[in-house]
């Protein structure tokens, strides 16, 4: 009778101490803090004093929170959307059409050109970017003045009217790679068989990439639009080295608005609730997207 | 999409006379290495990619024994409420930085490792073992049972198994691990940036972005930093390139 409970525990679970222990102090209890200063009003020093939800009900008057929230639409539309929509198009031209003619080899150099942005440190791309669009001599500005489009010529980070599409045009850069990666490998998963047919039946390229190709990958697209979407939520980097939210907040977003309330305005409990409300957004997304997922593989 | 990398290159290599005078979209006259020079004494960039290395490596390398460890438990050992605990690791890799960067930088300053590499690599072995454990999880699902059956019956014990049989078959995938986690953690910005405030500890990545932020770099200098932050992420990429692609879709998919 007594052997029952030892036979009963599983000697696995030792395994998980030191991943559970770990992940409690770096993930679950900064979390938990997270939350009790955004009820809080503390400057960082001394003791917070409780505030209750007066910080949320702060945040759902504040233009600059909601103006933050404005410009995740447009990095999700730059991160997710746009490169999805391009890198589709991209995969299928390199495995139809560089991988049949000119051999796989070339396909794979182009895709690797693709790739490259995302392997870079965010700043080196911010620092390129940024000398690029500069006002004064910079490349894109004089490459408009060498083909006679000068009057073209724009401050293109430091105007508030092109500031936020400068970023969301340096995000596709940034992110392109990372769908034509994964959807590259999607399509060599595609029975060629089905195309043949489809070819046989007469269909022209845009009807089979329509009707073939992009019905086969959706697995593929939907983990993509996921995790670029996540990515967009968060985007902090470029956006400090590019703009640091600025001209006149043009470009500011969630996470450098959390940002600079925790570290330059040093208003703990605000930042704190700007923090917990992105990330009740994105595990509510994520939870929405994973569901969405698992429900059309099981369709499929 | 390498356009912009080779403007920087062409750019980095020429004088800023030579820079001023004929602007960015010229071929450089001859060779001018004096850009690259000062920049790498000015930010001391030999001993800002030592800590790079050593923070990415060191993350690399718990980063996946912590992986594989609570793989083991979740794949292996089908622990009771093995969901429960996916679904755990899930959430912490899902949970945006931000929402830890002040307890973190708080934590750090109250247990005496705040502006120390040590703290970074602590909680980016935790960060990356989250994505880890849920890729090797799965992987290590689908181990053959009859192996380990086998070396059960054998006498074998479970410390013994994960060593001697499930390593060794699963150290395709703890290579792209390892990959990943090394360049994820060279590529972060926002944790080192709080983390790691003085010049002595700074990372690649941090170093190049708080230069840049001060704007205090002329075209010349802009384009050095642009081309030494780059070459590190281009050897690996070159060196790792069918590791990373072949790893992310796996990544992906599963």
């Amino acid at each position: 009778m007594s052997a029952r409970p030892l036979r009963l525990r599983n000697p696995y679970a030792l395994y998980l101490i030191p991943g559970v222990i770990a992940f409690l102090a770096v993930v679950i209890v900064p979390f938990a803090m997270n939350i009790y200063f955004s009820l809080t009003h503390w400057q960082g020093v001394g003791s917070p004093t409780w505030a209750g939800l007066e910080n949320y009900q702060e945040l759902m008057k504040d233009s600059r929170f909601w103006e933050s929230f404005r410009h995740s639409v447009a990095m999700v539309l730059a991160m997710a959307v746009i490169p999805t929509a391009v890198g589709l198009v991209v995969a299928a031209a390199l495995f139809d059409f560089i991988g049949k003619h000119f051999g796989s080899r070339l396909a794979g150099v182009l895709r690797a050109c693709f790739y490259l942005p995302q392997v870079l440190p965010i700043t080196v791309a911010g620092i390129v970017w940024s000398w690029i669009l500069a006002p004064e001599n910079g490349s894109l500005n004089e490459l408009l003045k060498a083909v006679g489009l000068g009057s073209l010529q724009q401050d293109w980070l430091g105007d508030p009217k092109f500031a936020l599409y400068s970023v969301m045009a340096v995000m596709v850069w940034v992110q392109l790679g990372f769908p034509v990666v994964i959807f590259m490998a999607g399509l060599q998963r595609v029975d060629p068989s089905l195309h043949e047919a489809a070819e046989l039946d007469g269909t022209n390229w845009w009807q089979r990439f329509w009707h073939v190709t992009l019905p086969q990958i959706r697995p593929e697209i939907h983990v993509v639009m996921l995790w670029c979407t996540i990515a967009a939520l968060k985007v902090f980097g470029a956006v400090y080295v590019l703009t640091k939210g600025g001209p006149a907040d043009a470009t500011i977003v969630p996470s450098y608005f959390s940002f600079s309330t925790f570290f330059e305005k040093t208003d703990v409990g605000y930042g704190s609730a700007i923090a917990t409300v992105l990330t009740l957004i994105i595990l509510a997304l994520t939870t929405v997207g994973l569901r969405f997922q698992s429900r059309s593989e099981d369709a499929r | 999409m390498v356009l912009p990398l080779l403007i920087v290159l062409v750019n980095a290599l020429k004088s800023p006379a030579e820079y001023s005078a004929n602007g960015p979209l010229s071929l450089p006259d001859g060779l001018y290495l004096d850009g690259l020079k000062d920049f790498w004494t000015r930010v001391d960039f030999g001993n800002t990619l030592l800590n790079s290395v050593l923070i990415s490596g060191s993350v690399a390398v718990f980063g996946v024994i912590l992986s594989v460890l609570n793989a083991y438990a979740i794949g292996i050992g089908r622990i009771k409420g093995k969901a429960y605990f996916l679904a755990f690791f899930v959430l912490a890799n899902v949970l945006p930085q931000e929402a830890l960067v002040y307890p973190l930088y708080y934590l750090s300053k109250e247990v005496g490792l705040y502006d120390t590499r040590l703290s970074l690599i602590i909680v980016f072995s935790v960060v990356q073992a989250a994505f880890g454990t849920y890729l090797l999880s799965s992987v290590l699902g689908a181990f053959p049972r009859e192996i380990i059956e086998a070396a059960r019956i054998d006498g074998a014990n479970s410390w013994q198994i994960l060593w001697r049989m499930v390593v060794p078959v699963s150290r395709p995938t703890l290579g792209v691990l390892l990959v990943f986690f090394f360049i994820w953690t060279w590529n972060e910005f926002l944790l080192p940036l709080v983390m790691l405030p003085s010049n002595d500890n700074q990372t690649v990545s941090v170093a190049l972005g708080v230069l840049q932020g001060q704007r205090l770099m002329d075209a010349t200098m802009t384009n050095a930093a642009g081309l030494l932050g780059a070459l590190p992420a281009i050897v690996f990429f070159l060196l790792f390139q069918r590791t990373l692609t072949r790893g992310i879709a796996v990544g992906a998919v599963k």
